[in-house]
């Protein structure tokens, strides 16, 4: 035979998972490993970790529902911020044009007055240029008669009132 | 066995295997069933990893969640979402139950990946216990949920009734294949992983400069015994709410 | 035939019996391939449906790959264990 004492010695390590004289002290351990971990995931871990879980889910969708209702009020105010923007715009362009309105009839009987009041002016005006310009002429005709009357006299004419005035006259209306 | 398959001469020498061998912890002595191993270390090491990743992270409590609670928070959603998808909302009530089994699962196959630790669900003991655990658990809850209308499922009703007796065979058959299937499926893939990079890393060993290929090969299926870690703790998981469905749900889905 | 080489011959059927038990994860590598190749087919026809069906997906592939872990726990044993 070809078995020699180091073959022998390694028939050991041959398959050690059918070596069945380690069996019963494997399966020994795991019963108290699984046991153990049993006990930690149902007394400790799972119960802990599906509360974590539950809490979130609870406050996620509390969360959602705060959030869905603001967006409700942000809405319901938004709305109502447009519809007082609305009403403000017509109540201003009515003013404006109320305003518009009172301007325009104040500026109009303003206008009217003034109108009149230039119109009496520029008569009362014509009238003082008028008489202005009636004494002047009268003036110039007393001027000239008096320059005439003592012209002739310098001459040595010894021209009477009469005459003179008659010859100016004559004169200011050539 | 007569004659063991490894050879003593020549340079290359593997033992894929030896990685699985149950020490004890203190001494040298027998393992007797209460002896603290190996196994019971990397097991009570899984025990305070799960109570570090569901317990510690959440112990504030917090309405929005720090980075290790949002871990847990997402591996209890997870978990529950999938047993109420598969097992039907009756099964909720072995939610505790399955959570122990996927916590479990997960974080032995994980710090199996660790270099030099020893992987507890790489042993056919700890996996059929496993899957033994979910068949009885199964199996009783459908007797006392729905009595002997629990047989039902055996007796495919659609099929033509010559065939049904063949059916419910195999049926019977398959039902009791699960916990087999169920265990060296987990057991089997997590071994296969560990052995494979074990013999790449005894290439390494020899191979001199070349040997930067088989540790890139060791780099490369790590990250893949990673995913299959997690794949298999989730098929693992999902499988006992398959199973569980027969017991709690209605027949037909 | 003496006891030295009908071991040898034992020794021989043995791994010649578990490199034929690893052909099995083969057939395991076709199934889980046609598994999530017709998912993929499948998802990328009608992606909205593709996410409700990853837990069908999951345990079709662990049906189909827990036949390749049967052989290949055949291998072991005729190497380990038989």
């Amino acid at each position: 035979m070809a078995i020699d004492a180091t073959a022998e010695a390694e028939k050991a390590a041959g398959m050690p998972q059918l070596d069945f004289s380690t069996w019963p002290n494997q399966i020994f351990w795991l019963l108290v490993t699984l046991v153990v971990i049993y006990l930690v995931l149902s007394r400790v871990a799972l119960p802990r970790i599906g509360a974590v879980l539950a809490d979130r889910k609870s406050t996620i969708t509390n969360d959602l529902a705060a959030a869905e209702e603001l967006k409700q009020k942000a809405v319901a105010a938004e709305r109502a911020y447009n519809e007082a923007l609305a009403n403000a715009r017509t109540e201003a362009a009515k003013i404006v044009a109320q305003a518009k309105a009172e301007i325009q009839k104040d500026l109009d009987a303003a206008t009217a007055k003034a109108d009149a009041e230039i119109a009496a002016r520029a008569a009362e005006s014509e009238k003082s240029i008028a008489e202005i310009r009636d004494g002047a002429a009268a003036a110039v005709a007393e001027v000239a008669r008096d320059v005439a009357g003592a012209l002739v006299a310098t001459l040595g004419g010894g021209a009477d009132a009469k005459t003179v005035t008659a010859a100016v006259t004559a004169r200011l209306k050539g | 066995m007569a004659i063991d398959g490894e050879k003593a001469a020549g340079g290359l020498k593997i033992e894929p295997m030896e990685q699985f061998t149950i020490k004890p912890l203190f001494g040298d002595g027998p393992i007797e069933w209460y002896t603290p191993t190996n196994a019971t270390l990397w097991m009570g090491v899984a025990v305070l990893a799960v109570t570090a990743i569901l317990v510690l992270s959440t112990r504030r409590r917090a309405i929005v969640p720090s980075r290790g609670q949002s871990v847990a928070e997402m591996l209890y959603g997870f978990i529950h979402k999938m047993v109420e998808e598969v097992a039907g909302h009756e099964g909720l009530r072995f939610f505790p139950y399955i959570m122990t089994l996927f916590m479990f699962v997960l974080l032995s196959n994980l710090l199996g990946m660790i270099p030099t630790s020893f992987s507890t669900t790489s042993q056919i003991a700890v996996t059929g216990t496993l899957a033994l655990m979910v068949f009885l658990t199964v199996t009783l809850v459908g007797f006392w949920r729905k009595g002997i209308g629990f047989l039902s499922m055996f007796w495919v009703a659609s099929a033509p009734l010559a065939l049904r007796p063949i059916l419910a065979v195999i049926e019977l058959i398959s039902y009791f294949v699960r916990p087999l299937s169920h265990s060296i499926r987990l057991g089997g893939n997590l071994m296969a992983g560990h052995a494979v990079i074990k013999v790449f890393a005894g290439f390494a060993g020899v191979m001199g400069v070349a040997s930067v290929v088989p540790i890139a090969s060791i780099t490369a299926i790590f990250g893949l015994e990673l995913l299959v870690s997690a794949v298999q703790a989730y098929v693992f998981t999902i499988l006992t709410c398959v199973y569980l469905r027969d017991a709690v749900g209605d027949a037909h889905h | 035939m003496d006891a030295a080489a009908a071991a040898e011959f034992a020794l021989m059927g043995k791994y010649i019996g578990a490199g034929l038990a690893t052909i099995g994860l083969g057939g395991a590598g076709i199934g889980v391939g046609h598994i999530a190749g017709n998912f993929l087919s499948g998802a990328l026809r009608n992606p909205s449906a593709a996410p409700g069906q990853m837990a069908n997906l999951f345990v079709g592939i662990a049906f189909a790959e827990a036949l390749g872990i049967f052989s290949f726990l055949i291998a072991l044993l005729l190497m380990f264990a038989v």
